[in-house]
């Protein structure tokens, strides 16, 4: 009985030193590497793109060796583009960011971490890929969806995720405005009508698009998703015969934005690296991997070769035929906006 | 009513020997009592097995959805393996932290009078009750950029959010209260009167806890660490708003699950959480043994 | 009495037993260090509104609609657990039948599951497609993505306190009245009901507290399970959520910091109680 005590005893003095040591090492190891062989990149981004970088770091890594002798590490992080933006804020120090939205690095510009002027930094407003907003429906489609205006009949239910917290979800909102205000030649009031009833028809409002994905395909819910294209594609290839997708006649071109977190690469000492990492994503094979991972190349020779993949035929429109994301963002989603007006009775 | 309630719960205390051989005496059984018996067992073993092993079940069925090579490969995956590292180092400096206050706090709270006792220990359990969420966020708000301390930090090159140093103080966080409160009863219970002897009899401090103290509650004590342990290693939410999600930096077990259900790989989420499951339920055991051979 | 006594000695200035100061130093310290400081922050980012600000925030419609959501669900919750969490202690202590350790074992799962888990796993069973789900499904009652959903949730992870708070007290609470009480002629239910619950109120009253406390707080396994539709069955700590998306911290922390103060309450009349209890079971 003594010993068990006597061994209690030394166990739980033991633990308290180890926690002491363990929690004295933690925080000094917030350490940078930079050195001349290795470098160590940071890329916040968000949750559709984890296939694409992963496949990118790799393309980047033999690049950048054979280009300067250095080795990169690119540590990816991925969520939902808001909290991933508002934790590069927070602290999380980014050497990148490839985010979903604009509207989601102007807000790391305001906190001080990005020089203004970004969206110049690189080609085509600093979106190397884009994207639109597609249709999933079970194959067969059962229930005849075509258009933006299929998803307001009372039989349909919907999933999308919520515009305040997801960048898909502004996209779609925005598409189905679009589409809308063509109908109805640009009348708000009835815009906001029919985007009430198609809000209603959701079953699901997840707080961000994988969440609504797998909402969709692992717990079979609701008759259509409204996605990413690239996410869509995505499903079909990892679940086969078992989904279609439908273009609706308007969508809208998604430029996902990427940026260099200045603050955070100078006192990494990796801009150069950084900048490069962004840079590449213009080069041939570059856009040919975004490609491959279904996003739509920026450039509009390697686009045509994936022509039987995209549907290139959509009328798509652009966010600055709603004024720019702040503009858009202001008008749609800020707290009692439009969007919040559809759930007040 | 209440007061004669009380009045028996006097004699009882007092008349222990008694109702031990009145017990044996009285066998206690009655045909009528049989069937509410069964009853109540069977509905309590439906209701656990609809609340609690279905979802266990559902974990190990998906699991092994596609085959033991792909739940190895898994369970084996760099990143997986890295999360659990993390995971282990966060559940390990929180029990240890956490013993150390649970033992501290509930001496003082049980072998003193003070004023503030109440508030004192209503404080320590706050975080029982917070959301992991705002957990989370207070460590964020006092630590990150944004926070009244961040500049400070920034300029001395200390990272605690979005490093493991933050992890490990959302997991102490959440997991705080635990040892105290399996602490406190026991103590409570035993009284002062024997530390009260020991040091009118000229122990010192330390003497008197080790000898005194530590054996009543050593029990209770290691309870409280296997719930500490097993609380620690589940934690999601308030880890998840502090660690920035960085693959093989940050992941803690949990995290990795969301991260895998998230990438479509939902056999491998549910590979890594049967890891979860499988540690839970050691632990668990661990719990058993240690009342078993406590009573 | 014992209080009263101590009392007394503290007048002269003397405390019997040693480490008073040490122990009160290193509680105090931790406390401080660990959670009295980060919560602070709480206070010092909601400082940042004015109290016009501040109320508005806290009452406006979707806020509100939280709350009532998260509380509604939480209480029913705490219900169901106090009644099964009830039984289950009861047969537990009282019956020996095979598997009652593992039964006792089991209790602590929803501490040891990751919430995140647990919520995939839930949805997965409760969704109309999913096991349980389809069955109801049937019967045209939808679970998973209602306030249902959410109850069952909050259920799963408060049934350990109160199973855990009235486990020791009826391990201890004597039969001796029980047997009283039949001898007199009392009948069974009538025995439970005036002589058996008045004993176990306090512990169940506590059990309540905490399950209802941690129910609201609840955020992990939730939100698989809501349909997180305004307000139909979005919880409070999501709305807190999507303040933080929209880089609106003093929002935020605002109704963060009523969660908060509900909390704070409830924990601290579950401690008068308890120690109201073990006054009352020492005199």
């Amino acid at each position: 009985m003594k010993k068990i005590k006597e061994n209690v005893c030394l166990s739980v003095l033991s633990a308290c030193m180890i926690a002491g040591m363990l929690t004295g090492c933690g925080s000094a190891s917030g350490s940078t590497a930079n050195s001349d062989t290795s470098v160590e990149l940071l890329n916040v981004s968000y949750d559709p793109t984890r296939e694409f970088y992963a496949a990118y770091n790799e393309l980047f890594c033999d690049y950048w060796k054979e280009k300067t002798g250095q080795d990169v590490t690119v540590t990816q992080s991925h969520g939902g583009s808001g909290s991933q933006a508002r934790s590069v804020i927070e602290g999380n120090e980014a050497d990148v960011v490839t985010l979903a939205l604009a509207h989601d690095v102007t807000a790391i510009e305001e906190a001080g971490l990005i020089e203004s002027g970004w969206e110049d930094e690189f080609d085509k407003d600093s979106s190397p890929y884009t994207s639109t907003i597609v249709f999933l429906v079970h194959k067969g489609n059962e229930k005849n969806i075509q258009d933006w205006d299929d998803l307001i009949r009372d039989d349909v239910d919907v999933i999308t995720p919520n515009p305040k917290t997801s960048g898909a979800a502004c996209w779609s909102f925005l598409a189905a405005w679009a589409y809308q205000q063509e109908q109805d030649g640009q009348d708000s009031a009835a815009t906001q009508e029919f985007m009430k009833k198609l809000y209603q028809n959701v079953l699901v409002l997840d707080s961000g698009a994988r969440g609504s994905t797998n909402t969709f395909v692992e717990n079979g819910q609701g008759d259509v998703l409204i996605a990413w294209e690239n996410e869509a594609y995505l499903s079909m290839q990892e679940y086969p015969d078992q989904y279609e997708i439908i273009t609706p006649s308007i969508s809208i071109l998604a430029q996902p934005s990427v940026a260099v977190v200045d603050e955070n690469a100078k006192s990494h000492g990796t801009p150069e690296a950084a900048s490069a990492y962004l840079k590449y994503l213009y080069s041939e094979d570059a856009q040919r991997l975004a490609g491959k991972n279904y996003y739509r190349p920026s450039n509009e020779d390697i686009l045509r070769e994936f022509s039987d993949q995209f549907n290139l035929d959509m009328n798509l429109v652009t966010i600055e035929d709603f004024g720019g994301w702040n503009e858009a963002y202001k008008t749609f989603f800020e707290d009692g906006a439009i969007f919040d007006q559809i759930y007040d009775e | 009513m209440a007061k004669e309630v009380k009045k028996n719960y006097e004699q009882d205390v007092v008349g222990d020997g008694i109702n031990s051989i009145q017990k044996v005496i009285d066998p206690h059984k009655s045909e009528s009592n049989h069937i509410v018996k069964n009853i109540l067992i069977g509905t309590c073993a439906l209701f656990l097995f609809i609340m609690l092993i279905l979802p266990l079940i559902v974990v190990i069925i998906n699991a092994f959805r596609d085959g033991w090579a792909a739940y190895q490969k898994a369970v084996f995956d760099e990143y997986t393996v890295k999360a659990l590292q993390l995971t282990l180092l966060a559940t390990v400096s929180a029990v240890a932290v956490n013993t150390v206050f649970g033992i501290v706090a509930s001496y003082l709270v049980s072998k003193f009078y003070f004023r503030g006792r109440q508030i004192l220990s209503a404080l320590i359990d706050i975080p029982f009750s917070i959301s992991p969420v705002i957990a989370g966020l207070i460590f964020i708000l006092t630590f990150g950029n944004v926070g009244w301390m961040g500049d400070f930090l920034k300029s001395h090159g200390i990272k605690i959010v979005f490093a493991v140093p933050g992890i490990i103080l959302a997991t102490i966080f959440v997991t705080f209260p635990f040892v105290f409160r399996e602490l406190l009863p026991v103590l409570n219970a035993q009284g002062k009167d024997e530390e009260e002897a020991a040091a009118l009899m000229g122990a010192n401090g330390f003497t008197i806890f080790r000898k005194i103290t530590f054996p009543h509650i050593k029990w209770a004590l290691l309870y409280g660490i296997v719930l500490c342990t097993a609380r620690a290693m589940g934690e999601f939410g308030a880890v998840s708003v502090i660690s920035g999600h960085l693959r093989g930096k940050t992941n803690t077990l949990p995290l990795h699950v969301e991260i895998l259900y998230n990438e479509f790989n939902t056999t491998a989420a549910f590979a890594v959480s049967s890891l979860l499951v499988i540690m839970a339920v050691l632990i668990l055991i661990a719990r058993n043994l240690i009342e078993w051979k406590n009573k | 009495m014992e209080q009263q006594i101590v009392k007394v000695k503290n007048k002269k200035g003397v405390r019997v037993i040693p480490g008073f100061g040490f122990s009160m130093g290193i509680t105090l310290f931790m406390l401080s260090i660990l959670v009295l400081i980060p919560l602070a922050s709480i206070f010092i980012s909601t400082a940042q509104l004015d109290f016009k600000e501040f109320i508005d925030i806290v009452t406006s419609r979707q806020i509100v609609s939280g709350y009532v959501v998260s509380l509604s669900c939480s209480f029913i919750a705490a219900l169901v657990n106090v009644v099964f969490g009830l039984m289950l202690a009861w047969v537990i202590e009282r019956y020996e039948f095979p598997g009652r350790r593992l039964m006792d074992g089991l209790i602590e799962l929803p501490f040891a599951l990751p919430t995140a888990v647990a919520g995939i796993s839930l949805t997965y069973l409760y969704s109309d497609q999913g096991w349980i789900g389809s069955v109801f499904a049937k019967a045209g009652i939808k679970i998973a993505y209602t306030r249902i959903g959410i109850t069952i949730a909050m259920i799963f992870v408060g049934i350990p306190f109160v199973v855990r708070s009235v486990q020791p007290v009826l391990e201890k609470l004597d039969r001796q009245y029980e047997e009283a009480a039949l001898m007199l002629g009392a009948g069974r239910t009538y025995t439970f009901f005036r002589v058996i619950l008045p004993e176990l109120f306090p512990a169940l009253l506590a059990g309540f507290g905490l399950a209802f406390a941690r129910g609201i707080g609840e955020y992990g396994s939730v939100v698989f399970i809501a349909g997180n539709i305004p307000y139909k069955t979005q919880i409070a700590p999501l709305l807190i959520m999507t303040k933080l998306e929209q880089y609106k911290y003093a929002d935020a922390t605002a109704c963060a910091l009523v969660l908060l103060l509900i909390s704070f309450l409830l924990m601290l009349l579950i401690n008068s109680i308890q120690l109201h209890m073990q006054k009352f079971s020492k005199c």
